[in-house]
């Protein structure tokens, strides 16, 4: 009896602490959506309050979206992040599976190369990155961002899915090659429908920063034609005045694509997180 | 049609020590081959070295006369049936037998006869749209068999199949691969430690410890005629029960062998190897210890603990000369511990093994259920 009162106590105290955190992190957002529909009166007469008949006002969201080349600062970011994601998915996974299927010359030695991109910050060597795009006469472009990002995001992609793929029993791969398969269809018909949770777990980590990422854009890729979202909010935000409609809406809408792949990926991304811990 | 040939074939991982060595073997078509051995012995890489998993560091093999020692696994004809089934997790059972026919360029409805015809066969018809994880243990092992079946191999290779069956499972499944064999007139090289499963399903039983062939020969002939201490322990159940001496007397036509309390055992075994004076083994089984006084060579003993089998008991006596013995008594006699009982058995039932471990051979082996109704008749 005595145990079970305890245990609820204990279930209430973790739910607590969780809802807590929950709020905390979704406060912030709500505050930008909520905001970003009320007018700049509303906005700084009550910011906490939700929008009323009164002060609702999309006025943000249009300029926004027709004012403003933002639809195309979106479009820039989606091409950065998507094509940086794929690379980073597929030259990882096939890294990751070399580095854990084959012993070559230098294996090891790869492998330690790869953990040295995950203690070690790119942003450390932001100058030289810029000077070797500048030679490779790809500032303003892109490229520039995909290669910085694929070369950001791939050792812990790399590190994360080799875990995985070594739990994919031995017998499985040999099977395989009993079967006549080539190393080729072995990974992208067996290993990787396998190792989905971490692929999915791996997006949504490493799309996230690159997402949000005002860093590199801001050195190698300033200038209009290639400006993703985080570099195009700052013209809303002046010196001396800031159009907070603008931004907000900006901001709402730039929340969108994350929230998308984290629906879509959420219950693959639960596994990954788990998957060691529940056996 | 397929013959295996290995020749002097060895394995080593590190290149210093061998795991295998001097393995030779020679493999008939249509043949049940079973390789056994305590867990650790080389079985399995033995068996990955056949399928091409496994490189060979030295030696050759041969599967229809030619080298074969370079080729990939899937060129060699052979497949691969694994301890833990091995079944892509995510394609039904269908999609897992049709994988390696597609991978190989079969027409689409030569793949659909082979499956219909192989789970068929396997009476798997019924699960062809299940994954994996929907089958039971069994059924499982059957689809990963029904994997094998459609490829036609030259040779099916089986790492011991039956040990994640539980004990019931285990004898069915052990007959129906017994009949698949014979059915399929496959060519079969089995890998199992349980000797009991290789005495009944293997035609060839090779009998492995340490990385080396100890023996290989027909079941009979491995419980006959053991050529060595280890395979004469390893192989019947409960173990063969070994007695110490030293030998009195030698002859081509037997030996006689002074043990422990004095005693003079008599045996008819090959003695021309050895001399008098030597220090032997004495071996016997405990089925061919019999209870009273039906055998020449005669023994008393205390019983310390009796196990019902029903048919039999398997009595664990010591001997007046201080020896612990196992005899395989009538299953319906009362005995009792601390009873005290007499023991007999012919001279001819005994093996006797040298210095080195090695066997004499016995004069004459076999038949030694008549034996005892003649003498009682
Ligand atoms: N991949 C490997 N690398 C190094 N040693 C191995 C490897 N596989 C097996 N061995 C060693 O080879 C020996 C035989 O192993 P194995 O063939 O698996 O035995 P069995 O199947 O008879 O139990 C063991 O001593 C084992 O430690
Ligand atoms: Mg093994």
């Amino acid at each position: 009896m005595k145990h079970k009162v305890t245990r609820a106590a204990g279930t209430g105290f973790t739910h607590l602490v969780l809802g807590g955190y929950t709020l905390l992190a979704l406060f912030p957002i709500l505050l930008v959506i909520i905001n970003s529909v009320k007018s700049k009166d509303g906005i700084f007469d009550s910011p906490l309050s939700l929008p009323t008949a009164e002060t609702w006002s999309l006025v943000g969201f249009e300029k926004v979206l027709a004012k403003s080349p933002f639809i195309h600062f979106f479009g820039n970011s989606l091409t950065v992040t998507l094509v940086s994601l794929v690379l980073i998915l597929v030259l990882g996974a096939m890294a990751a599976w070399a580095l854990s299927e084959y012993r070559f010359r230098g294996s090891k030695l790869l492998a330690i190369y790869m953990a040295f991109g995950i203690m070690v910050p790119i942003r450390l060597g932001t100058v030289s990155i810029l000077e070797l795009v500048v030679k490779l006469e790809l500032t303003n472009t892109l490229t520039a961002l995909i290669l910085v990002y694929v070369a950001q995001g791939l050792p812990l992609a790399i590190m994360i899915l080799g875990e995985f793929i070594q739990q994919v029993p031995k017998e499985l791969k040999e099977a395989a090659r009993c079967d006549g398969v080539g190393e080729f269809k072995i990974f992208f018909q067996i290993i990787l429908p396998l190792i989905r949770p971490a692929v999915a777990t791996v997006a949504v980590f490493t799309m996230v920063p690159i997402w949000n990422d005002l860093w590199f854009p801001l050195i190698l890729a300033p200038g209009e034609e290639t400006q993703t979202v985080t570099l195009g909010v700052q013209q809303f935000i002046g010196q001396y005045v800031t159009d907070w409609n603008a931004v907000l809406a900006s901001l709402s809408l730039a929340v969108l694509p994350v929230l998308v792949m984290y629906v879509f990926a959420s219950r693959q991304l639960i596994r990954g997180i788990t998957a060691g811990a529940v056996k | 049609m397929s013959q295996v040939a290995l020749k002097n074939l060895t394995k080593s991982y590190d290149g210093k020590n061998n795991v295998l060595s001097g393995i030779n073997l020679d493999i008939q078509d249509g043949e049940f081959v079973v390789l056994v051995g305590p867990s650790g012995c080389g079985k399995s890489t033995l068996l990955r070295m056949l399928s091409g998993l496994e490189s060979i560091s030295g030696g050759d093999l041969e599967i229809d006369h030619a080298r074969v020692n370079e080729l990939p696994p899937a060129e060699r004809g052979i497949a691969m049936v694994f301890q833990s089934y091995a079944l892509y997790p995510h394609m039904n059972v269908y999609k897992n037998m049709a994988f390696g026919l597609k991978i190989a360029g079969a027409k689409k409805d030569e793949i659909d006869r082979r499956i219909r015809h192989a789970a068929g066969i396997l009476k798997i018809d019924h699960l062809l749209e299940r994954l994996p994880r929907e089958l039971s243990g069994g059924q499982r092992q059957r689809v990963a068999i029904g994997r094998a079946i459609v490829r036609e191999p030259k040779l099916f290779l089986f790492d011991e199949p039956l040990s994640n069956l539980d004990a019931a499972l285990r004898v069915q499944t052990r007959l129906e691969i017994a009949k698949l064999h014979k059915d399929l007139a496959a060519t079969i090289v089995y890998v199992t430690h349980d000797q009991v499963e290789a005495m009944t399903l293997g035609d060839k039983i090779v009998v492995m410890h340490d990385g080396h062939i100890q023996q290989a020969g027909s079941p009979l002939e491995l419980y006959q005629q053991p050529a060595n201490l280890f395979v004469a322990t390893f192989i019947g159940s409960p173990k063969m029960n070994l007695i110490d001496g030293i030998v009195t007397e030698a002859s081509a036509t037997g030996v006689a062998v002074k043990v422990a309390g004095d005693q003079i055992v008599r045996t008819e075994v090959d003695g021309s190897g050895i001399a008098v004076g030597d220090k032997v083994s004495v071996g016997i089984r405990s089925e061919h210890l019999w209870e009273g006084d039906a055998g020449s060579e005669r023994f008393h003993g205390k019983v310390n603990l009796v196990e019902h089998l029903g048919e039999a008991n398997y009595l664990y006596l010591t001997l007046e000369n201080g020896q612990d013995v196992v005899v395989r008594g009538d299953g319906e006699r009362a005995v009792h511990i601390g009873d005290t009982i007499a023991l007999s058995a012919p001279a001819a039932a005994f093996h006797v093994f040298n210095r080195d471990g090695l066997a004499l051979r016995r004069l004459k082996p076999g038949n030694m259920v008549a034996a005892r109704h003649r003498v009682t008749a």
